[in-house]
């Protein structure tokens, strides 16, 4: 099958350049021009059709097709070995319980926060060590934006149009990071979501930016983990009361330690999901007093179970630094994780 | 040199959805609202709803509030709403 959408004869590289930018299709930096062939390289590579449908975005009801994705795609600077993830990324954000048309246009400024995992991250050569979250390798960071030029051209995302992000956050160029899985003893994301290792997935989640932490001076596992939650207790104070899944991001550093001693996943989720909590009348602390309401003695964890938190081990190997990444909107919107070129729950 | 290039934007130009029928007034009318739920819809609906019945004589105002404000209406909200001259939504913050 041949290309479905509109052409555009164009007279050279920088014409491209300023027609796509004038038109609002990109993100400000410059895009590799999407011609016929390099988007049918893409939906070759996937053995996917030009009109088939990805899912259909429900609030304004608009079909997402594998074409329209992989021109973003390729726009993004993606290789076709980089396509099915990003077809992936899109049939999670498309779940009902991800909420894709609130996380994209809400004053909320959140970014759609992705972590690879599984036999993938080796095939695309990702980097899941130095720099983590900041543009750690090739892979990750034409994905992350793919899935950004992506919602601006084919959901018309763009600033003051339908994102109308107060303040937005660098994530919003490219939010994407592969787990560290052979540094950690811990299990992957993936698998405390229910997936096996050897299948590649991506999990999507719309989040705020990272917060850093930093305690270099214990290996003790609680205290670690207590300055952690001491940044989603500021979370809950400075930004949202309300539960969800938070992502922390440890590094190997701190990895090193909770390892030795001993702790699991769960483990860890357990002791976020009963140290990070504050009580409402905290918000009068912070300038918040008017909304206390007479209920100052309520309670309330940063996690809403401890199978809400998303445990994900990157980073570079020295350091006593981690991240916590709060979510954009509570329970409301979910992360949600799928797999990649498998299929591990649909019937045969 | 000449390069062909794709128009990466949503392309499908059919109509699926149409304006419902305007109303010539709205005296008498039974006017819905249809809150997203945020703190500042309050005194903003607040004020419209005594403004719908003291300056335009309007028969009623119903108020529904969705219950996730980044989400559409719930079903019930919208099978309500076919019983309403007309509806007031989608405000932001």
């Amino acid at each position: 099958m041949s290309v479905v959408s509109n052409k555009i004869a164009l007279e050279s590289f920088e014409e491209v350049q300023e027609h796509y930018h004038s038109q609002g299709w990109t993100d400000g930096f410059p895009i590799v021009p999407p011609t016929p062939e390099a988007v049918q390289a893409c939906l070759d590579w996937a053995y996917m059709r030009n009109d088939q449908l990805i899912g259909i975005e429900p609030v304004r009801e608009r079909p997402i097709t594998a074409e329209k994705i992989a021109i973003s795609a390729v726009m993004a600077g993606c290789l076709p070995i980089h396509f099915p993830v990003i077809v992936s990324a899109w049939t999670a954000m498309l779940k009902e319980e991800f909420l894709l048309h609130g996380a994209t246009a809400s004053t909320g400024g959140c970014a759609i926060f992705m972590v690879l995992n599984g036999p993938i991250r080796q095939t695309l050569g990702c980097n899941n060590q130095f720099n983590a979250l900041g543009s750690s390798d090739r892979a990750t960071s034409v994905i992350g934006r793919a899935i950004r030029l992506g919602l601006i051209n084919i959901l018309n995302v763009s600033p003051g149009t339908i994102d109308r992000s107060t303040l937005g956050h660098p994530g919003k160029i490219s939010y994407c990071v592969a787990e560290d899985e052979e540094g950690t003893t811990l299990g992957s994301l993936s698998e405390g979501r229910g997936f096996p290792p050897e299948v590649s997935t991506v999990t999507v989640f719309a989040a705020s930016s990272p917060r850093q932490i930093m305690n270099e001076w214990t290996t003790d596992p609680k205290e670690i983990l207590d300055t952690y939650a001491s940044e989603m207790k500021s979370n809950l104070r400075n930004y949202s009361i309300w539960s969800g899944n938070y992502a922390i991001v440890i590094p190997k550093q701190h990895r090193d330690h909770l390892q030795k001693a001993g702790w699991t996943r769960n483990q860890i989720s357990h002791y976020l999901f009963e140290n990070a909590r504050i009580k409402r009348s905290e918000w009068a602390d912070v300038g918040k007093g008017s909304v206390v309401k007479g209920k100052g003695e309520k309670e309330y964890s940063a996690l809403h179970s401890p199978e809400h938190l998303l445990i994900v081990a990157a980073g570079g190997p020295a350091g006593g630094f981690g991240a916590i990444i709060p979510p954009w909107l509570g329970t409301k919107s979910q992360a949600v994780t799928v797999s990649i070129g498998a299929c591990v729950d649909c019937e045969a | 040199m000449v390069i062909s290039v794709l128009n990466p934007t949503f392309e499908d130009n059919a109509a699926h959805f149409k304006y419902a029928p305007r109303v010539e007034t709205l005296s008498n009318k039974k006017v819905g609202f249809i809150s997203n739920g945020k703190e500042g819809t309050l005194g903003f609906f607040t004020h419209l709803d005594r403004l719908l019945r003291s300056q335009f004589k309007v028969a009623d105002v119903i108020w529904q509030t969705k219950a996730n404000y980044s989400a559409p209406a719930e079903s019930s909200i919208i099978e309500q709403a076919q019983a309403w001259d007309l509806a007031i939504t989608g405000l932001g913050d």
